[in-house]
């Protein structure tokens, strides 16, 4: 027995990765363009919490003639079609943009975690009437209804960010309701049913944390449609008159598209390296959750 | 004298699952995977149920843990009726049985770290205190031949043999009455196979458990079990000690099967020759009279419309045959 | 003994891991005469399937012949070109899985997958690869062979579906099967059937038959000679009856023993099984120069952790690399 027990020694050579979420995070540094994608977003979220302090100048006050265009009369970016100075409007639209996105993200992955687990663990009437619901809600016209909503309830941001968020977590619900299907029939989950775990617990604590990692890359590439979406929505005109974000300042602008083209391209940028770098890092996520390519 | 309750008493167990329908008026087909039967394991005993894939040899297990649903029939653990339970009384009544996964590698939860995962058993039946469930945790790592620091480790770190032990140790937690194992062995190297097996009457001996043991391998049952119940399409053909049903088998199918398994034996491999032809019935609405009658060399006209019923043939030997 | 058929010399297998270069085979050789069964036994992660894929040249990525030769009738597999390889497989070595479920396309019947063998490798017409396709369905005892060409491989049982892989084995008469756990997934009334099946073959076809398993028993039933791998090492090889009569290898003795063997007689009371200790070693340490079996050996001593013992003749036939001249052996079969 003696000469067993040393056998079974944990060989620590082998099994030095202790921590799984730091396996993850080094499987992530592998991919440079993931890694490219985080710093360039850390970049942008950092540009838009610090620089209002930094550069403040009022995105609302019109500070020169309109249409300067940039670097002319120390407008790095130039003004807008009121004179506004529009390096100030996209560094304080990228708070309102960026909090837009990932609010109406996170809200769109709690509706669709909720209906896509309990509609994968249940069966019965339960998966019937949900699933319903889910279909209702795929073949709706998303810009259309949300526009409906805005159109409503009026342009502010909490509505903007509902109308988001409901018309886009159908996606979220299925890719959770396809992990629950598959995991429910693990049996770790009857192992964890046959020691006495309630639904609840089996749900929440037992299935949610392993159906996690598609549903987190989910989320995050969820964060740049919603910019989009947003985006989508001001340049219709559907956006807060009170606050800048990106699509404002394009919505704001559109007429002048033609004549004036950098109005709308220096916050189409914006939008852009934002999107960018959100899908790099969610593929980022995508490779190192992955556990097939985790092998390599 | 008093007669001992046995551990468990199951009487005509019945699980059936409806097959989906094509079309909203056709009438539903069922599947029997289950279907009659009967078993009662002594205390300190290991009763083993065989047969191939497709026989309901999990099925029977899974409905007897109630983690599948029973259509009908009787379950008794300590002489209490379990089937009838319902939300917490079931919840509770599960620390009474409990249940050894096959696949090593499914059956462990991989975020949980291996102290966790045994721990969840205590942790969800809140049996004893904060301390003691720790305590007690460290005993079973003990038990089943893991080591304190193994508890901090996730179950992608341990080999197969070890995962099993750790399986093992979660299903001891709650102290059952009734361990159930399925398939214990059948996913692990031959090497590791005898430390598990091993562990398991090490374990039996020392703790006075009572094992269903639940296997398609026909030495291992041989060597683990005290009685075994031979099972085909869903049903009990054969129930008898281990050296009555390994010296003497009646049933056609039992003989078949016995003689199929290869050996390493030179003696019993020129004895043994291909009995059973064909495959299996389809366990959905199967039809009357003897499911072995389709492969059965010696059947006979009534075998295929009466189904034999399991009759005593000697004191310690069930058979369900006409012919016998 | 003929000439042999296929013969291995010095096969060294390596493959690049995180820790270096690490040989998953590690000089073995051995050789198969025509109409020869071979079984190859150990553990999983002992070399089995890699030493077929090896000899099928169909080794992953990371893995590379690093030294020996593989030849089948005279011509080395080791340095045949990637296209002449193609030519070979499935022609003159083929193989069998141990899943027949996803070793067959889902979305052609059986009879189109033989039929498609057939035609690659013979060049038959369409109507000829098919009622040949169909007489291989026959022969692999597959009952109304000309109805089940029409089935798709979901339609048949496992039985069936293995019964279907070695019909296409079989399709352009191999000198060499390689069947690697043929019956693993399969249940023993049916693994009875396809091993009766594989002799039948063998002696009607005279191909020779590689037969990877962990199983002793089902090596006892169907092969003549045995090999048994450890840590991608041959540590024995010889006549099957001798071995199970007569193991010298310690890990030999030790997968005999630690089976609960259905034997001829029943003994009423139990012994516990033997263990050996521990696992196979992890992949970083394999090609080391010592004896990969030590830590668990129970007849160690120091030569064995400081130099590799090499194939050493014990009888006719009977080869083991051990350092150990006496490994008593308590007798497991009457």
């Amino acid at each position: 027995m003696t000469k067993q027990s040393s056998l079974f020694k944990v060989d620590h050579e082998d099994f030095r990765d202790e921590n799984p979420f730091m396996e993850i995070f080094r499987m992530y540094l592998k991919n440079y363009s993931a890694v490219l994608g985080l710093l360039v977003l850390l970049l942008i979220v950092f540009i838009s919490l610090i620089g209002p302090f930094i550069y403040s100048v009022d995105p609302f006050e019109m500070v020169w003639l309109p249409f300067t265009h940039p670097g002319e009369q120390g407008f790095i970016l130039g003004t807008d079609y009121l004179g506004r100075d529009l390096l100030a409007q996209i560094i304080h639209g990228g708070k309102v943009t960026l909090a837009v996105g990932c609010s109406a993200a996170l809200l769109s992955v709690v509706i669709g975690i909720t209906i896509g687990s309990l509609s994968g663990f249940y069966s019965g009437w339960i998966e019937e009437l949900l699933m319903r619901i889910t279909e209702f809600f795929q073949v709706l016209p998303t810009l259309l209804f949300s526009m409906v909503i805005v159109a409503l309830f009026g342009a502010s941001l909490p509505v903007i960010t509902f109308a988001i968020g409901i018309v886009s977590w159908t996606a979220v619900a299925r890719i959770t309701r396809a992990e629950f299907l598959r995991i429910r029939e693990l049996e770790y989950v009857t192992a964890s049913r046959s020691v006495g775990a309630r639904d609840i617990y089996l749900i929440m604590r037992v299935i949610l944390p392993n159906a996690l990692p598609p549903i987190v890359v989910q989320a995050t590439l969820m964060v740049g449609s919603a910019i989009l979406f947003e985006a989508g929505l001001s340049f219709l005109g559907l956006s807060d008159p009170n606050v800048m974000s990106w699509g404002a300042i394009m919505g704001n602008n559109r007429q002048y598209i033609l004549q004036e083209g950098f109005v709308l391209m220096y916050p189409g940028m914006a939008i852009f390296m934002t999107v960018l770098a959100i899908s790099l890092v969610g593929d980022g996520l995508n490779d190192s959750l992955n556990p097939k390519l985790r092998k390599r | 004298m008093i007669v001992p309750v046995p551990v468990l008493e199951v009487n005509n167990l019945k699980v059936y699952f409806r097959t989906k329908r094509k079309h909203f008026f056709e009438v539903h087909s069922h599947i029997h995977a289950v279907d009659g039967v009967s078993l009662k394991v002594e205390f300190g005993k290991t009763l083993g149920l065989v047969g191939e894939s497709g026989s309901g040899k999990t099925t029977t297990g899974l409905a007897i843990a109630r983690l599948v649903q029973a259509s009908s029939g009787s379950v008794k653990i300590m002489g209490k009726e379990v089937l009838g339970l319902q939300g917490e009384e079931l919840r509770v009544q599960r620390k009474h049985i409990q249940y050894v996964f096959q696949d090593p590698y499914s059956s462990l939860n991989p975020r949980l770290r291996a102290g966790r995962l045994v721990r969840e058993a205590l942790d969800r039946l809140k049996i004893g205190h904060t301390t003691e469930r720790s305590i007690r945790v460290n005993e079973l790592f003990r038990q089943v031949g893991l080591s304190r620091e193994h508890e901090r480790l996730f179950p992608h770190q341990f080999s197969g043999g070890q995962r099993q032990r750790l399986g093992i140790a979660r299903a001891l937690a709650s102290h059952p009455d009734l361990l159930i194992c399925d398939e214990p062995v059948s996913a692990l190297d031959v090497a590791v196979q005898a430390q598990i097996l091993n562990l398991l009457r090490r374990l039996q001996k020392e703790m006075g458990l009572t094992y269903l043991f639940i296997s398609h391998d026909l030495g291992v049952v041989q060597h683990m079990c005290d009685e075994i119940a031979v099972m085909y399409v869903g049903q009990i053909v054969e129930q008898a000690d281990r050296i009555s049903l390994f010296k003497n088998p009646m049933h056609p199918y039992t003989k078949g099967l016995l003689a199929s398994v290869p050996s390493a034996d030179p003696n019993r491999r020129k004895k043994t020759q291909i009995q059973i032809y064909g495959e299996p019935p389809s366990p959905i609405d199967p039809p009357l009279g003897c499911r072995f009658s389709s492969r059965c060399q010696l059947a006979e006209e009534r075998c295929h419309f009466e189904t034999p019923l399991l009759r005593k043939i000697k004191a310690n030997q069930k058979v369900a045959c006409h012919l016998i | 003994m003929p000439d042999p058929i296929l013969s291995i010399k010095n096969l060294t297998v390596v493959f690049k891991t995180r820790s270096g270069d690490v040989p998953v085979i590690d000089d073995v050789s051995f050789s198969i005469a025509p109409r020869e069964i071979l079984g190859i036994v150990g553990e999983s992660g002992c070399g089995k399937t890699m030493t077929s894929l090896a000899i099928m040249r169909l080794m992953p990525e990371q893995g590379k012949i690093t030294s020996g030769s593989i030849r089948l009738s005279g011509e080395d597999l080791v340095v045949a070109s990637e296209a002449r390889m193609c030519g070979l497989r499935g022609n003159e070595i083929s193989m069998v899985f141990q899943e027949p479920m996803t070793a067959l396309n889902p979305v052609f019947s059986v009879g189109e997958q033989i039929a498609e063998v057939l035609k690659t490798h013979q060049g038959l017409s369409n109507s000829e690869a098919r009622e040949h396709a169909i007489e291989l369905l026959e022969s692999v005892k597959i009952p109304l062979p000309s109805q089940r060409a029409n089935d798709y491989p979901h339609q048949l049982s496992g039985g069936m579906r293995q019964r279907v892989m070695i019909a296409i084995a079989l399709a352009c008469k191999p000198k060499v099967l390689i069947a690697d756990e043929p019956t693993t997934a399969l249940d023993v009334t049916v693994q009875a059937h396809i091993f009766e099946l594989l002799h039948e073959l063998r002696d009607q076809t005279g191909t020779s038959i590689i037969l990877i398993t962990h199983d002793m028993a089902s090596v006892a039933e169907m092969a003549e000679r045995v090999m048994v791998m450890y840590a991608g090492r041959k540590v024995e090889e010889g006549p099957v009856e001798e071995i199970l009569k007569n193991p010298l290898h310690p890990y030999t003795q030790g997968l005999i023993r630690c089976v609960p063997h259905l034997k001829e007689t029943i003994s009423p009371e139990r012994k516990d099984l033997h263990e050996i200790p521990g696992i196979v070693p992890p992949i970083s340490h394999f090609g080391r120069n010592e004896c990969l079996f030590a830590p668990r050996c129970c007849f160690v001593e120091d030569r064995c952790l400081n130099q590799r013992p090499l194939d050493s003749k014990r009888a006719a036939k009977h080869l083991t690399a051990c350092w150990q001249e006496n490994t008593n052996f308590e007798k497991v079969f009457a």
